[in-house]
């Protein structure tokens, strides 16, 4: 589904941060992407997510080639991909109910068409009771699971999570990662990226370590 | 080059460790009519209708209200200013054409009271034409009593004579006709349409509207400014906004449109105050005109501009303008918005 061949990424003039990266998201995969603070997960993320292009190699979304595709064929792939980011990016004046349906509503679907769908997703990631309240008054994990309920309702092929279960306790955290299981298990590929060993230990996954900007893959 | 290793077992997560709830069934999220069915009426009942995906109010939009508002107040004034003297100048302008006057100068061996008849004559048998008076003697007297002094005798001094003409129906009547008639066949008769004051009125009133029309484009122009200032403002103010549609997917033309339907109501509503605040203006200055009637400043301005209240055009033109600034805001606002997405990756 996504693969990177020899990718490369250095910020302006700087050092290569990102090297000869090569792997690929299977679909159905669930994998962890790992590493110390400011090995380059985020970046690495971005460029997963096409918001952030390789200064040198080949991504392929899709079976499309990155460097070749358009800005206007842009949200089309975005569209079948998820992303979950750390700060949440909810928008603070929109209901949680409104930020989940966002996807929905930009695509054009009527309200009365997806109203069903959202609430129903809202109270499968236990925010069934929280979906009239604005980000601003939801705790870290509400909004972290209003976050992942916002990537999920288009039902994406790929699933990325940027260190989904920084901001939330021990036990919460177990629970966002049952979520991405049983996503996974219906079809979602699943990217996430985090440097808590103790998630990493509950799931045996392949597991892709970022260190000195190099990749390893622990199958 | 990314290596490969193969890990030992890791221990499996316990049942105890995970959600402490079954999940239910993963909802089918394209058209799930069971899934709708199956919905109580009352758990999305309160859901409220969505709210726009562009924040409504900040302090660079209720600022740029306030700049459109003002802009689009003067505009109004700029058309009710026009509508007053195109008025003024059309009824001048009416009362004279409506108007004609023949002279008859004094001639040695001409008998000044049969040319008048004459005239008369000639005249009244015209189409289009009114009604045909001399000036009587008195009348005559009258006139030039304030260059000449009363007690006048006219029989004593070579005054020329006038006849007023009133015309009926300007459209049937060829005045050329009856100059070149009544000029040939009339001794000393000269006739005078006025056309040099007409020409001149028009001249003036045209000279007033294009005025108008200046003032006007300079106004909405720097409005076009303001605008543009503000959406990019509004963008930079917004980039959160429009990185999160980004990533969920949204295409420029919608996130345009976004904004657009925005910056749309702003200035509808930047509009609509300054109009209906031009519009008090203008029942109040009618108000006041006539409250002042009869007093020395006020029968100046109205013997100028007759009552000094907008006609109903003026006020046709002021909707006019609240719209075109509503538009104007949402158009500019979209060229600006599409601009800076062009820009953003």
């Amino acid at each position: 589904m996504i693969r990177f061949e020899n990718v490369g990424l250095r910020y302006g003039m700087g050092p290569e941060i990102l090297k000869d990266l090569s792997f690929s998201v299977e679909p159905q995969s669930f994998q962890f992407l790992t590493g110390p603070s400011g090995a380059g997960k985020t970046s690495l993320i971005r460029m997963l997510f096409m918001s952030l292009r390789p200064t040198r190699g080949l991504i392929k979304v899709f079976d499309r080639d990155i460097s070749l595709i358009g800005k206007n064929e842009l949200p089309e792939l975005r569209r079948k991909i998820g992303v979950v980011f750390q700060d949440f990016r909810l928008l603070d004046h929109l209901t949680t109910y409104e930020n989940v349906a966002l996807p929905l509503r930009v695509i054009g679907r009527e309200e009365s068409d997806y109203r069903a769908d959202v609430v129903e997703l809202l109270k499968w990631v236990g925010l069934g009771e929280r979906m009239h309240a604005l980000p601003p008054v939801l705790s870290g994990g509400e909004k972290q699971r209003a976050a992942i309920a916002r990537a999920l309702i288009t039902r994406p092929d790929v699933l990325l999570a940027d260190e989904p279960t920084g901001n939330v306790d021990p036990p919460l955290a177990k629970r966002l990662l049952r979520l991405f299981m049983e996503l996974n298990k219906l079809g979602t590929s699943v990217v996430i990226a985090t440097h808590d060993i103790a998630l990493l230990e509950q799931v045996d996954a392949r597991r892709m370590v970022l260190a000195d900007g190099r990749l390893e893959i622990f199958d | 080059m990314a290596t490969r290793k193969k890990q030992g077992p890791r221990k499996a997560p316990s049942k105890s460790d995970v959600l402490p709830v079954n999940l239910p069934k993963r909802p089918k999220l394209s058209g799930s009519t069971k899934a709708k069915q199956d919905r109580k009426p009352s758990a999305n009942s309160k859901i409220r209708p969505s709210a726009a995906i562009v924040p409504p109010q900040s302090v660079a939009g209720r600022a740029l209200t306030l700049v459109v508002a003002i802009m689009s107040f003067l505009a109004c004034l700029t058309v009710g200013a026009v509508s007053i003297v195109w008025d003024a100048a059309d009824a001048w302008q009416n009362d004279l054409v409506r108007e004609i006057t023949v002279q008859i100068r004094p001639a040695e061996g001409v008998d000044m009271l049969r040319e008048i008849d004459k005239a008369v004559a000639l005249t009244q048998e015209f189409p289009g034409i009114g009604s045909v008076r001399a000036l009587s003697d008195a009348e005559t007297r009258e006139l030039l009593q304030p260059w000449l002094g009363s007690g006048l005798e006219l029989e004593t001094l070579p005054v020329p004579r006038l006849i007023q003409i009133t015309v009926a129906d300007p459209a049937s009547l060829r005045l050329s006709n009856l100059k070149q008639k009544i000029e040939s066949e009339v001794a000393g008769a000269s006739l005078d349409d006025h056309s040099v004051w007409t020409s001149r009125l028009s001249a003036m009133a045209g000279a007033v509207v294009a005025g108008g029309i200046a003032i006007m484009i300079l106004v909405l122009g720097s409005m076009v400014l303001s605008v543009v200032f503000a959406t990019q403002a509004a963008m930079a103010g917004n980039k959160d906004v429009v990185s999160v549609l980004h990533f969920v997917g949204a295409e420029d033309s919608f996130i345009a449109r976004e904004f657009q339907r925005h910056f749309l109501m702003l200035g509808l509503k930047g509009g609509v105050s300054g109009g209906i605040a031009a519009i008090i203006s203008f029942l109040l200055l009618d108000a006041f005109t006539r409250r002042t009637e009869g007093q020395a400043g006020s029968d100046q301005l109205s013997a100028l501009f007759g009552s000094v209240s907008v006609s109903v055009p003026g006020y046709l033109g002021v909707i006019a303008v609240v719209f075109l600034v509503a538009v104007l805001t949402a158009l500019t606002s979209g060229l600006a918005v599409k601009a800076h997405l062009s820009k953003v990756d």
